[in-house]
């Protein structure tokens, strides 16, 4: 399988304060690649250097390379097109203040789709997608931001897979939403990585071992090590690795 | 990836992302506005003052008291505003001596004390107030006050410094009290429920606690006050009486600046020297009131920084 | 009564501290009252003395023999003219430089100068800012204009034009700090998440931030108003006039000012009929003073009732 998205010799500073510390890795096409480690490791930071959303902070400085199919993503002239083959997915579950419907088609209308019948479709595919469809499909022209926390994460996700993007990022993505939904969830990304490469930031080590296939752990800014899901598990490299993924410290 | 660059040519074929470009151009054009508008202010007031900035007689401009600026053919022009300041500065404290203590009682009432309804109230009340245009200011004390100060204190003059400090005092109200409550809002809740919880009454919770919590956005509101008395024109204009004298008593009618430049610019000669003198007050004005504006905002930035 | 025995009863202390609550609510209450009371007696009493002038013709019919017959028409159609006028100039820049701020501009000491600038504007005095637009829309833009109109007759004066220009920049601080205000109300994450879908920045204001900050955007340009309405220092010299020939018959009536010519305005007139004309009838200067007043308040009266719509119907 050929590299997707590669990390060479990433950091990332806020004014004095360090984010992220000299990363590199190499992610694979249609795979799923897991980010395991405690707060502020740096793993937010690491997510908006790949579509370049870290741009809007000012005070953020960027250095080493990111590679999207070999592209430096720097040298990707217009960033709306970067920031539409990554979808994004953030912890805080935001409805945008339009009805569920124009949430999930907001995307493809800024892109030009204005065909009532192919935004239908879109609209019904990923809040399917999403396991939101049964839930809302009566009421798609209620306000997103009225949905309950768990729904407006959900409808976060099917934002994201509107542009059908070839990279997906999870932003442990379900805090917010109840065991049973989120199995689904993981049932409907196991699927998609057909179409997609997904990235998954994620608290629960059970979660990174069921849908992985690559692990990496992230500890104080900096990328401890990162390989095979198995070999992670239970072979590490360091010892700190090992603890955490067996949740003996956190 | 071809499937990225249809998609781009698409968005781009959208009326109004075609004019994206243009559109930040002129947000940014805009964002400059006020300070271009500030440097276009000063710029012209100093054309218009013009040949009498070195002309003038700097010294005797500010310590003298007489002004006699279109003499008859043969007599010496005098240019002296040392009345007219004080004048200004008179009205301007009297103002302040009667809005400065009940604007602060009125704010510690309404955010300490009133609840619902009456707060709401209230606040709407101090807009309003707040809303009523200057003139109808100088109406007030042509109208209304002259008469009742020419009973009240048995005086010829009604429109004295006693009229335009009242007049003042409160138009500048609403703005003390708003700002005042702003700032006593800012104050965290737990600082009062920390004194509280040490049993101090709600007396010494506003003088202890609050007031030196607040003090810098206090200070700030008086200050702002202070700037909208110094250059108030209509009502200042209709309420003091005009005379140019520097007043022994309460009840003696003064001249400010603000009312010289509106009174007199109508009748002088365009491009004479009375004409550009009156620049020169404007100028005066525009520096004590940005000064005043500048210090309050830098107050309040410091207040920002503190909590 | 306090009880020996009773351990719930107030200590000496305490029942001071309970007394002097008491004394601080109602003195403050107090310091409210006397702010109030005597401006409410001044309203009813100007409202009381114009009573006599108020009918319906008063307010359609022009101004006769200096202000001392007739009605306010002539002032209330200038005032609402210059109003529009100096809102087209003053909307439209204050608006996107309030975007600017709130959206575009870093945080760098660029950003905190213009800060300052806009508060600076706010505190320039009325009476400077009509210097201003007399030295620099009068004396300076007319005669520019002028040198390109050969015909006399067609040359402009000072009037609508000028007027409007100079309240329009008293305005712009206004309704800049509404504006960014309106905006920053919006929260960030909307704004991030458009982002990461690949709207652009102005994709993301037209969208998301401007619809929902339209209201308070509206609140500040409807203060503003009732700003420009009642500012008489700054047209003093800049085209107010008094005595001017008003067309009496419609539709000439709508619209009886030239931008380039001398108009009424209700500001300016009652400064002259109050001050400047003798034998003025008392109930022609205290109806046009109850006039400005209703012509105020129910403006900002508007103003604030539509922020309180928007508060109940918030998004989110």
């Amino acid at each position: 399988m050929s590299t997707h998205i590669e990390f060479s010799d990433v950091s990332v500073h806020y004014g004095q304060k360090r984010a992220v510390d000299r990363f590199s890795f190499k992610i694979a096409e249609h795979s799923v690649f897991a980010f395991v480690g405690p707060a502020n490791s740096g793993k937010t930071t690491m997510l908006k250097c790949i579509n370049r959303t870290i741009e809007f902070i000012d005070a953020a400085k960027v250095t080493g390379q990111v590679l999207l199919k070999g592209q430096d993503v720097k040298a990707i002239r217009d960033v709306y097109s970067l920031r539409r083959r990554i979808g994004m997915v953030f912890p805080l579950p935001v409805g945008l203040p339009l009805t569920v419907y124009e949430n999930v088609a907001y995307a493809p209308r800024r892109m030009g789709v204005r065909n009532k019948a192919e935004l239908d479709e879109i609209v019904e595919r990923c809040l399917r997608d999403s396991v939101l469809w049964d839930e809302v499909k009566d009421r798609l022209d209620m306000l997103g931001t009225k949905l309950s926390g768990g729904q407006q994460q959900r409808l976060t996700l099917a934002r994201a897979l509107s542009l059908s993007p070839e990279i997906l990022c999870l932003d442990e993505f379900s805090i917010a939403i109840d065991p049973v939904t989120t199995m689904k969830i993981e049932d409907v990304l196991m699927q998609l990585k057909e179409k997609m490469t997904i990235i998954l930031v994620t608290n629960l080590t059970q979660q990174a071992r069921r849908m992985a296939d690559h692990v990496a752990f992230l500890n104080d800014s900096e990328l401890v090590e990162w390989g095979e899901n198995e070999a992670m598990f239970n072979r590490p490299k360091k010892e700190i690795t090992g603890r955490y993924l067996n949740g003996e410290f956190g | 990836m071809p499937d990225s660059t249809r998609k781009t040519r698409v968005n781009k074929s959208l009326l109004s992302d075609r004019f994206e470009k243009p559109i930040e151009w002129l947000i940014k054009i805009c964002g400059w506005s006020s300070l271009a508008a500030l440097t276009a202010i000063l710029i012209f007031i100093l054309k218009g003052a013009g040949p009498m900035i070195s002309k003038i007689n700097w010294v005797e401009f500010f310590t003298s008291t007489k002004w006699v600026p279109s003499p008859g053919t043969g007599n010496e022009p005098h240019y002296g505003i040392l009345a007219m300041l004080v004048g200004t500065l008179s009205t301007t404290a009297l103002a302040l001596l009667i809005s400065v203590p009940l604007g602060l009682a009125a704010a510690v009432y309404i955010s300490e004390f009133a609840t619902g309804k009456v707060k709401e109230f209230l606040k709407v009340l101090l807009e309003l107030l707040a809303a009523i245009p200057s003139i109808v200011w100088g109406f007030i004390g042509l109208m209304v006050l002259a008469p009742l100060i020419q009973n009240w204190f048995g005086v010829q003059q009604g429109r004295n410094l006693l009229n335009g400090g009242i007049v003042l005092g409160l138009m500048s109200v609403p703005l003390i009290v708003s700002l005042s409550e702003d700032a006593l809002r800012a104050v965290p809740d737990a600082y009062r429920e920390a004194a509280l919880a040490l049993g101090a009454s709600k007396w010494e919770i506003v003088f202890r606690v609050l007031f030196p919590a607040a003090r810098n956005g206090l200070l700030a509101a008086v200050m702002l006050g202070l700037g909208r008395a110094i250059g108030e024109t209509m009502a200042a204009l209709l309420a003091t009486g005009h005379a140019n004298q520097i007043p022994s008593a309460i009840t003696d009618p003064v001249r400010t600046i603000t009312a010289t430049i509106a009174a007199e610019m109508g009748e002088a000669p365009k491009n004479s020297d009375h004409y550009h003198v009156l620049f020169i007050l404007g100028l005066v004005l525009f520096v004590i009131t940005g000064v005043v504006n500048v210090v309050a905002d830098l107050v309040i930035k410091g207040t920002k920084k503190h909590v | 009564m306090t009880h020996p025995l009773n351990p719930f009863a107030a200590t000496r202390y305490e029942a001071r501290k309970a007394r002097t609550t008491i004394m601080a609510k109602w003195g403050t209450a107090l310091a409210c009252l006397m702010l109030i009371a005597p401006v409410l007696w001044i309203l009813a009493y100007i409202f009381h003395h114009a009573w006599p002038a108020f009918s319906l013709d008063y307010f359609l019919l022009n101004p006769s023999d200096k202000g001392k017959a007739g009605g306010l028409w002539g002032p209330l159609i200038g005032s609402f003219y210059l109003v529009i006028c100096s809102l087209c100039v003053a909307v439209p820049v204050g608006v996107l430089s309030g975007i600017y701020l709130n959206e575009y501009a870093k945080e760098n000491w660029i950003t905190r100068a213009i800060g300052v600038g806009v508060t600076s504007l706010a505190g320039v005095p009325s009476i400077v800012h009509a210097l201003f637009g007399l030295g620099a829309f009068v004396l300076g833009l007319l005669p520019l204009i002028n040198r390109f109109i050969d015909d006399p007759l067609q040359r402009m004066h000072a009037g609508l034009l000028t007027a409007s220009l100079t309240i329009a920049v008293m305005e712009l601080p206004l309704i800049i700090t509404s504006t960014r205000e309106a905006l920053s109300s919006v929260p960030k994450t909307f704004r991030e998440a458009c982002w990461n879908l690949g709207a652009s920045k102005w994709q993301t204001i037209r969208t998301i931030v401007l619809p929902n900050s339209l209201g308070g955007i509206l609140t500040g340009i409807i203060l503003s108003v009732s700003r420009a309405a009642g500012e008489t220092a700054p047209i003093l010299f800049t085209g107010a006039a008094f005595s001017l020939y008003v067309p009496e018959t419609f539709p000439e009536k709508l619209a009886p000012y030239a931008v380039s010519e001398p108009f009424l305005a209700m500001a300016y007139h009652l400064k002259i009929i109050m001050a400047e004309i003798s034998g003025m009838p008392e109930h022609m200067k205290f109806g046009c003073a109850a006039a400005m007043i209703l012509l105020i308040l129910s403006v900002n009266s508007l103003s604030i009732a539509l922020r309180m719509k928007l508060r109940n119907a918030k998004k989110w």
